[in-house]
């Protein structure tokens, strides 16, 4: 196991530099003086000059390129230009409220998710399967910040049940609770789209096995069959959706965070786009790479774990 | 299996692709709720009941009446107008960023798969990092930088969808190459280009045309959110999620403003969804089988 989890190690450290290096190009490609595209053209040439050494940018690209990247492996990502604090800072006063939002959108995926893909896949081609597999292309179908904006309308204004605006910072567990549902839901909702589709492919598979015949004959009850030697084999897969739909979740956070007026990474980035930040956008950026790396990572490290065969491939 | 035959003419083409299309009742779904939506789009200069931009500040903010079916903005422009002439916006980004990324992405997955050995570890190797960075915010960076104009939100979008389709192409071109058929041609002596486009490419068209639909639905679907952030085409011009960002301002007076638009982005994604998995789910034994 040591041997397969220092591979794995060794594999994501190029990838997490290779991603950096492409956040570096990207923001680098701004089409004419990035001091100038901050400050407008009525600047004047002291201001921009001032700029230019505020964000590195009067040194060679190579030695900027350097900086950066030394930089971002030392937690250092440079000043916010709007607010003059450390980028790293900004990040780490909202990332918990982007890490709790996640987290619970991800549980209401899976707790909702896995049952209607184990029900869609038992009673495949019945009127269950077709209505939940409509629901979940639905699920699908459905941009973040429009589900976001119908969930405000029906339960904060129809209903008055949550609040319009969700503030995570509120002392009272109660009220802080309350304030996450919405966003929760909104991102759960498209959760359970995608597990259950990955839930029902999955288990179709693992029910056609010899294994699964063999339990049926031998007079082994259908709730055993399904649950113990069915779903248990086919939440192996499931455990990859977390790596597979990060990319989505991600998305989807900024764009529910932007609609609730959540503070987090993505109305972060709303932050750093308005104020043309791009110290700031590029911090969020770097930070979300190494997510995606680490999470990656421990994606790759838990299928190891719960299926052996993969350690051997 | 293919979706298109190799040889047959155009009738047999017609009638195989008919015959996949009747295997799954959700892609024929699809195509209808698509045709439609692209029936609208093309059809806005005639069936528009007004022109988009313009603005009359006495109807602002009106309900859905006889007058405007759909209600007006707090410009006083027509909704219904901006959504048809919206439609044409979300439906060519979504395609033509889709088809860019298709046509660089199939390129690269082929050229990968077909030469392999450092062609493969180069070409995969920058795909890899490309998907790495998720799509949303990868359309957000690039917009971001370059500026909000139908041009660069084209190339931020055809830029994430490429390096899918060089995965989904460099997969069956491996498994290709050393058939027989490959093997023959190279035999005549065919050159590698012959060989690619004219042997390996037509195999795995079929494949290519049902992610190309699935990825158009994510194409709509990231334009729309981009441009709800207000990175999309500038005002006045009407997109879908321009609408409902200008709506939102007034969600709580006038929530149709920001309502109708997503009911028309939700269908279009919705019929590319649909008809892209139920293709999917035809010419895909293992799942037909079940």
């Amino acid at each position: 196991m040591l041997k397969y989890v220092l591979k794995r190690l060794a594999m994501a450290i190029p990838i997490l530099i290779a991603v950096l290096t492409l956040v570096f190009v990207i923001i680098r490609i701004v089409p004419g003086d990035p001091a100038m595209v901050v400050l407008g053209d009525q600047a004047s040439a002291e201001a921009l000059a001032a700029l230019r050494t505020k964000m590195g940018l009067d040194v060679p690209l190579i030695q900027q390129y350097f900086t950066f990247l030394f930089g971002a492996f030392r937690g250092d990502l440079g000043a916010s230009l709007l607010s003059g604090r450390p980028v790293l800072s900004e990040v780490m006063t909202v990332l918990p409220y982007t890490i709790d939002l996640t987290i619970a959108g991800v549980v209401i995926g899976i707790v909702f998710g896995v049952p209607l893909g184990v029900l869609t896949a038992v009673y495949r081609n019945s009127v269950t399967d077709y209505i939940i597999r409509v629901f979940s292309l639905f699920g699908l179908s459905f941009p973040a910040f429009y589900s976001a904006i119908l969930l405000i309308l029906i339960f904060s204004i129809q209903f008055n049940l949550f609040p319009v605006i969700s503030d995570p910072d509120l002392s009272n567990y109660g009220e802080r609770m309350n304030h996450l549902v919405l966003p929760a839901v909104n991102l759960g909702l498209i959760m359970v789209a995608y597990i259950t589709r990955s839930t029902r492919s999955s288990m179709l598979e693992v029910l056609r096995e010899d294994y699964v015949r063999t339990a049926k004959a031998k007079g082994v009850p259908r709730f055993v069959v399904i649950t113990r030697h069915a779903l248990k084999n086919a939440l192996i897969p499931i455990v990859t959706v977390i790596g597979l739909y990060l990319g989505v979740l991600i998305g989807n956070s900024v764009l529910t965070e932007i609609v609730f007026n959540r503070p987090g990474l993505g109305k972060l980035i709303l932050d750093a786009l308005s104020e043309r930040d791009y110290t700031l956008l590029q911090g969020v950026m770097v930070i979300y790479a190494f997510i995606i790396v680490i999470v990656n990572l421990i994606t790759d490290l838990t299928y190891g774990f719960v299926d052996p065969r993969v350690k051997h491939q | 299996m293919s979706l298109f035959p190799k040889a047959g003419g155009l009738r047999r083409t017609i009638r195989d692709t008919i015959r996949v299309f009747n295997r799954n009742k959700t892609s024929w779904a699809g195509l209808v709720l698509l045709l439609f939506m692209v029936s609208l789009a093309v059809l806005a200069p005639w069936i528009s009941p007004y022109d988009p931009i313009d603005q009359n500040i006495l109807e602002r903010l009106s309900p859905a009446s006889a007058e405007h079916l759909l209600g007006t903005d707090h410009f006083g422009r027509d909704i219904l107008s901006r959504i048809l002439w919206g439609a044409r916006i979300s439906l060519s980004v979504g395609t033509i960023s889709v088809l860019m990324g298709m046509a660089v992405g199939t390129v690269l997955g082929i050229l990968a798969g077909y030469k392999g050995k450092y062609w493969d570890y180069m070409i995969m190797g920058v795909m890899d990092v490309f998907m790495a960075i998720p799509t949303l915010l990868m359309g957000l960076m690039v917009v971001a930088v370059l500026g909000p104009n139908l041009v660069n939100l084209t190339i931020a979008i055809a830029l994430t969808v490429a390096p899918r389709f060089a995965r989904i192409a460099r997969a069956p071109t491996i498994s290709i190459k050393n058939r027989d058929f490959v093997e023959a041609g190279r035999a005549m002596g065919f050159s590698d280009l012959r060989i690619m486009a004219g042997h390996i490419f037509p195999n795995i068209l079929g494949e290519l045309i049902v992610m190309g639909s699935l990825w158009i639905a994510t194409a709509v679907r990231i334009e729309a959110s981009l441009s709800f952030i207000g990175l999309g085409v500038k005002p006045p011009t009407p997109t879908w999620g321009g609408m409902i960002r200008e709506g939102f301002q007034n969600i709580l007076s006038d929530p149709w403003i920001s309502i109708y638009p997503g009911i028309f982005i939700l269908i279009t994604v919705l019929a590319f969804n649909m008809l892209g998995d139920g293709l999917r789910d035809a010419i895909d034994p293992k799942l037909r089988n079940s």
